[in-house]
């Protein structure tokens, strides 16, 4: 029954795949809104008018799309080495310490604190993901698995740190001391404000350039470097890889830690770009959303760019939905961004098949 | 006849115009912001909800409420409840301190509550409990009430806040009964150890195998699942916050009251009525801001003799005769 059918051509796979995806979720979350007795024209409105409708708005949202951005790169390279980094967030969480040890304990003039602290996030989240990316390479312990698990190590180990070693002790919360001023990252409204361009008081920093720059370096590395043919050679087939003379085991080292240290920048943006200081509990699970940002984006950088400000954009519309309409709690914002989830990963080839079809009907029909 | 009731009419009609013009420049705007934990957790958030709940109750002033996500959001949904001309915004807990300090200082005329933390801004009203004198009452009706002489304590996060009422559970039995043994757990290191019923559950089966035969949870929505195994258990429970007795009716021994609905109340009728006060307003038995709930829920399983001996103990501390360390104040515990 299931003839195979030609491949979708590439504006097909890239634009109209995914925005029939994001559509289809839309349609169903207006559903869920409708049902609970809410307009779902308004509630659409609420939502794109909160995240891009004004300066305030825009920049909460580029500042969660900056996170994803770095999440969604990190989940992107290793699944072009055939490789399943579910480990982010624990990978990000530990980068926020290795930033925070810098900023709180070298004695570093001025910004100079911060060009250092930047490499320390990249190379924790690095040297975190780098033993499951050992365990895989030389042990063949599956990374889905370990990886998971370090996710918990990665929470228990900061809980214990920021508990009772590291913690204000003025603070009942769990977190550090704040940073120097050197030791952030500028935030955008500090920089405009000389120039006399107001800007409203976001979080959105200079983290936001490091990720696009992170996105032309993925591109690049994956497509124009020998080291990206490998990775994606042994992605395709590792059996092949080998007769082509790539070894697997150090392709999947190489990829994890570059996952790692990709996965380092969601530190940088929020705990140096941001916060200022380590607080428990920072990811907020926004290593997680970055495996839905890859999918979505399907792994190329450009994808990955335009899916993390969609996320961004439900975060930050969702917040101010839930702030303008009290009748939609927080947990139907996790069920709208939860639906744009399941259709463009899980469901993700529901309508591949239609629209290939659909597609390879009218391309058969001119005559030649 | 007839023109004098309609002088009346028209007199009362005046009188209503300025009672509501009156009424009008009384109305604030007042907002709650929960924690992460959630508005219906059985417990802290859902205390501060029940307090505005009644505000709007006897006042007919709506509140407005909001759940917010992540930590991301605290700065940004506060200085939009401010800038919205929202006041006094009041928010229950500890961790919302640092965004705060920021946006009190952005919004000076805007009135702000804090719940277990100080803040020390003219324009913060921060409300904090003396959890370790309610906590010392409940640790003395535990001592009256075991059989075995072991009770069992679990905690939610450990930080200094709940490890203070631990210290105070500890000394009240220790208080009462010298040689009684206490258990204490804490169920995480991270905010998720507020929400983990199974955990809770786990830890008071261990500690009931131990021999305790009553177990005092002071975590949360993970107090659910102490409360629950320690029903199962046919033993008893104490809750915290809210007066949870009713969850397992017959099970539950009491629980330890945390007035933040009449903290709520109280700052909400404050600034309606002109009388609101930055600074730092403390609870303890003294205020009846803490205490331990006697209800029809558990009036057949505390007996007279506990109370008896709670009462006084209560009455001790509040003339000063009996000193509850404050963990937080050290950090330690002298129990």
């Amino acid at each position: 029954m299931s003839t195979p059918l030609k491949p979708l051509p590439a504006w097909a796979d890239v634009a109209l795949i995914p925005l029939i995806n994001v559509t289809a979720a839309f349609v169903i979350s207006g559903l869920v809104v409708l049902a609970i007795g809410e307009n779902p024209i308004e509630a659409v409105k609420i939502l794109i008018g909160g995240a891009l409708g004004d300066l305030e708005g825009l920049g909460y949202t580029l500042f969660y799309a900056t996170s994803f951005i770095f999440t969604g790169l990190a989940v992107a390279i290793c699944f072009h080495a055939g490789l399943f980094n579910i480990g982010v967030d624990g990978q990000a969480y530990l980068g926020g310490l290795g930033a925070a040890l810098v900023c709180l304990y070298l004695p570093l003039p001025g910004y100079s604190l911060v060009i250092v602290a930047i490499p320390a996030a990249a190379l924790f989240g690095a040297a975190f993901a780098a033993i499951p990316g050992y365990l895989q390479a030389k042990r063949d312990s599956h990374i889905v698995i370990t990886t998971i698990m370090f996710n918990y190590i990665a929470s228990a180990l900061m809980g214990y740190l920021l508990v009772n070693t590291l913690r204000n002790p003025k603070q009942m919360n769990p977190e550090t001391l704040p940073f120097p001023r050197g030791g952030t990252v500028p935030q955008l409204f500090e920089l405009l404000k000389p120039l006399g361009i107001v800007w409203p008081d976001t979080p959105l920093n200079l983290s936001f350039f490091l990720a696009l720059a992170a996105a032309v370096f993925v591109w690049v590395l994956i497509w124009r470097t020998r080291l990206g043919y490998e990775i994606r050679a042994v992605g395709v087939n590792p059996t092949a890889a080998v007769y082509g003379g790539v070894s697997p085991s150090r392709i999947v080292i190489i990829t994890t830690l570059l996952s790692g240290a990709l996965a380092g920048g969601l530190a940088v943006n929020v705990i140096l770009g941001s916060e200022h200081r380590l607080v428990l509990e920072f990811t907020a699970g926004f290593g997680f959303v970055g495996i839905a940002v890859a999918l979505m984006g399907r792994a190329h950088p450009v994808g990955i760019v335009l899916a993390a400000i969609l996320f961004g954009v439900l975060y930050q519309g969702g917040a101010e939905l839930a702030f303008d309409m009290p009748r939609i709690s927080r947990d139907m914002i996790v069920v709208i961004q939860g639906l744009v989830v399941l259709f463009a990963g899980a469901l993700e080839h529901l309508f591949r098949r239609p629209v290939a079809a659909l597609l390879a009907r009218r391309i058969s029909q001119p005559p030649i | 006849m007839k023109v004098s009731n309609f002088a009346k009419f028209g007199a009362a009609l005046m009188a209503g115009v300025f009672a509501c013009a009156a009424a009008y420049a009384d109305t604030i705007k007042p907002a709650v912001i929960y924690d992460l934990g959630g508005k219906f957790d059985k417990s802290f958030n859902e205390g501060v909800f029940h307090g505005a709940t009644k505000f709007t109750k006897d006042t007919g002033i709506k509140f407005r409420d909001l759940e917010i996500q992540n930590d991301a959001q605290r700065e940004q949904i506060l200085r939009k409840f401010a800038k919205d001309g929202f006041s006094p915004i009041i928010m229950p807990g500890f961790a919302w301190a640092t965004a705060l300090s920021k946006i009190a200082d952005e919004y000076p005329k805007t009135k702000f509550g804090i719940i277990d933390m100080v803040v020390d801004k003219p324009n913060v009203q921060s409300m904090v409990f003396k959890a370790e004198e309610g906590s010392f009452l409940v640790g003395v009706i535990a001592a009256k009430t075991t059989k075995t002489h072991t009770l069992g304590f679990v905690g939610g996060m450990d930080i200094p806040l709940i490890s203070a009422f631990e210290c105070g559970y500890a000394q009240g039995v220790k208080y009462a009964a010298a040689s009684d043994k206490v258990i204490s757990n804490m169920t995480g290191t991270t905010p998720a150890a507020w929400n983990d019923p199974v955990k809770g559950g786990e830890l008071a089966k261990a500690q009931i195998a131990q021999g305790a035969d009553i177990v005092y949870a002071a975590a949360g929505a993970t107090g659910q699942g102490v409360l629950k195994a320690a029903a199962d258990a046919g033993k008893f429970g104490i809750g915290v916050d809210s007066d949870q007795d009713n969850l397992f009716p017959g099970h539950i021994l009491t629980s330890m009251l945390k007035r933040v609905d009449v903290a709520t109340y109280d700052s909400f009728m404050a600034a309606k009525n002109g009388t609101w006060k930055a600074g730092i307003e403390v609870f303890g038995l003294k205020n009846n801001g803490v205490g331990y709930a006697e209800d029809e829920w558990n009036r057949t399983i505390l007996t007279t003799e506990a109370k008896k001996a709670a009462e006084a103990a209560k009455a001790d501390i509040i003339a000063g005769k009996i000193k509850v360390h404050d963990f937080m104040s050290d950090n330690k515990c002298p129990v």
